[in-house]
């Protein structure tokens, strides 16, 4: 493990070596499978904000279409800010109303579902419209997840974890507000409390219980340096602490692989058969 | 320094019109060996198209003087091949590999490929190609299989290292170079450029293909770090010049950062590459390796002996244990 006096330093990254890197990704990415230009959800919040800025870049801001995708409860403040952060950087956003599909759903067969649910629901819609655009402008689906929500679970599945490329998922919430920051994104989108927006005066760091720049530190030692549960204690972590984040890692594991496939063959797919994704390009 | 030595004594005995010969000759860029560095991306499993790419570079490389073309290990096929290890491995007689022969004349290669055994055993291969033809093969020993690399479920080791004669036929060198080649892991391993050191290389030619990865700590690529220090490191200790070519491009979302360079036998970087497609060209020099030499004699002093008597030692030490 790598010592520092401070443990919080470790999540400190060369900003325009990792813009070098995602940015090569994206066009090299996208480009080799014979496309030009990527689609994305945007939601007014940091994370978008980031994938789009990275794609404009990578692409040219003319390549690329974010889609803003309120639903009726919607802060206003978010689709202002989208807007906002699309200005800054050159796009031209669509926008995509979901909530007559969403309550189309509700009203009718489930007028008592709970909010999870209906975030949940939420985010599909949104993926399936962002899967419709994507054949509408013969689009990649670019994703805006970081790799703190990854580990913790904190996405929908075949909701806003579904998409074709990732140019987010191995940069802590820490990282990703440093890369905004290099990057120019509107400082009051940089600044603002993160929420996934699902229902009013929701914030991501009250439902989660703990601050990002706290559980971004028990992460990034757990998971990359792979420390003991001694040296993480050293840190100042108590034990239900590291307890909780331990679990809920484990927990959303399944949400992290593709399905599981009943093995019969002497070749299954993933296990045997195992060829690169960019096979052929 | 043998060359102005050499022509100092030369300008004595010469007239005026041999003397400015000399001299041209010893411009910079003159001379030597001119070695290319070919930083490119291979296309992931497509040999035809990778061939046509070695051939136009060998050319454009031959055209511009060079003596040497190095290119990244597994240059032919590309790096995380997984199951297309035994669709793109060729055997020693493959067409793809006469063409690179035959490309090879006026100027040496050293190219990257799946070499597929009788006995049906893949190796990652370097191959070096001079006077139309194949000379070294050196398989990768070392296969890296740990964290996002899996080379001993899809290829098989190599079983030794050895030096061989590169003849740069087209330097005019007064005699051809000792060589030795470390495919990438083979360098995380110190006894691979020892064993290399002890056969008297001068040139180490280090094909690779690291994938850039390491970004915490608000410092550059890990990666780049490590090959910093290891590159320098062993061209200093082993008093050799030090050819590291490695690919860039992207595979499944993977960077590879390139970075190649060539550095001398004091283990200064002469050159360095960035972190796209370019063809590194530099001049390597047997008089800098004499000089360097001659200020640190550690290949003279070098207690072979004392490796081989302390080897048995742990040996017989280990036996008796048992």
């Amino acid at each position: 493990m790598a010592q520092t006096v401070n443990p919080a330093d470790a999540l400190s990254i060369d900003t325009a070596v990792v813009e070098r890197i995602v940015v090569g990704f994206i066009r090299e990415e996208v480009r080799k499978v014979g496309f030009e230009r990527v689609v994305l959800g945007m939601s007014g919040g940091i994370d978008s904000a980031l994938s789009a800025a990275l794609s404009a870049r990578a692409l040219g801001p003319e390549n690329v279409t974010p889609v803003i995708m309120p639903y009726r409860t919607s802060s206003p403040e978010s689709e202002r800010d989208a807007r906002a952060v699309c200005a800054h950087f050159g796009l031209t956003p669509d926008l995509v109303d979901i909530s007559p599909q969403v309550d189309a759903y509700f009203t009718n067969r489930f007028p008592d579902a709970d909010r999870a649910r209906r975030g949940n629901k939420m985010a599909r819609e949104r993926m399936a419209v962002l899967y419709d655009m994507s054949m509408a402008h013969r689009a990649l689906v670019v994703g805006t997840s970081n790799k703190t929500e990854l580990l913790l679970g904190y996405g929908t599945v075949y909701g806003d974890m579904a998409h074709a490329l990732n140019p987010l998922g191995d940069l802590y919430k820490t990282q990703v507000w440093a890369l905004a920051r290099h990057l120019g994104i509107p400082t009051h989108v940089v600044e603002k409390a993160p929420s996934a927006d699902l229902w009013e005066g929701q914030s991501d760091e009250a439902e989660l219980g703990f601050a990002y720049a706290v559980v971004d530190v028990l992460l990034y030692h757990m998971v990359d340096e792979r420390c003991t549960r001694r040296e993480l204690r050293g840190m100042g972590f108590q034990d239900a602490f590291i307890d909780d984040i331990t679990r809920r890692v484990r927990d959303s594991q399944y949400k992290r692989r593709p399905p599981l496939i009943a093995k019969l063959s002497a070749r299954t797919i993933d296990r045997e058969f195992r060829y690169p994704r960019d096979w052929g390009r | 320094m043998t060359a102005t030595t050499a022509q100092q004594q030369h300008q004595r005995e010469a007239s005026p019109e041999a003397q400015a010969e000399v001299l041209r000759e010893h411009e910079p860029g003159e001379g030597g060996v001119r070695v290319v560095l070919a930083q490119i991306a291979p296309r992931l499993g497509d040999v035809p198209a990778n061939l046509r790419r070695h051939l136009a570079i060998v050319e454009e490389a031959k055209r511009g003087g060079a003596h040497l073309v190095v290119f990244p290990e597994l240059s032919l096929t590309g790096y995380f091949l997984k199951d297309l290890v035994p669709d793109v491995a060729l055997r020693e007689d493959a067409p793809e590999l006469a063409a690179l022969a035959r490309a090879a004349d006026g100027v040496d290669v050293l190219a990257g490929a799946v070499l597929e055994s009788e006995d049906v055993r893949f190796h990652n291969a370097a191959l070096y190609f001079s006077q139309g033809r194949l000379l070294h093969v050196h398989r990768k020993v070392y296969l890296p299989t740990y964290g996002l690399f899996d080379e001993q479920r899809y290829l098989a080791p190599g079983d030794r290292f050895r030096s061989f004669e590169a003849p740069f036929p087209a330097a005019a060198q007064r005699r051809a170079w000792q060589a030795g080649v470390l495919v990438c892991e083979d360098m995380w391993h110190l006894s691979a450029p020892a064993l290399l050191a002890r056969q008297g290389v001068e040139l180490l030619l280090c094909p690779s293909s690291s994938p850039g990865r390491g970004v915490a700590h608000g410092e550059a690529l890990g990666t780049a770090r490590s090959y910093d220090a290891m590159t320098r490191n062993y061209a200093a200790l082993t008093t050799s010049y030090l050819l590291y070519c490695n690919r860039v491009g992207y595979e499944d979302g993977i960077n590879f950062w390139g970075g190649s360079r060539v550095v001398d036998p004091e283990g200064s970087v002469c050159a360095e590459a960035g972190d796209g497609e370019e063809l590194l060209w530099h001049r390597l020099d047997l008089d800098a390796v004499r000089r360097v030499r001659l200020a640190y004699p550690l290949l003279r002093d070098e207690r072979h002996d004392l490796v081989d008597v302390e080897t048995d030692r742990l040996r017989d030490l280990r036996r008796t244990e048992q």
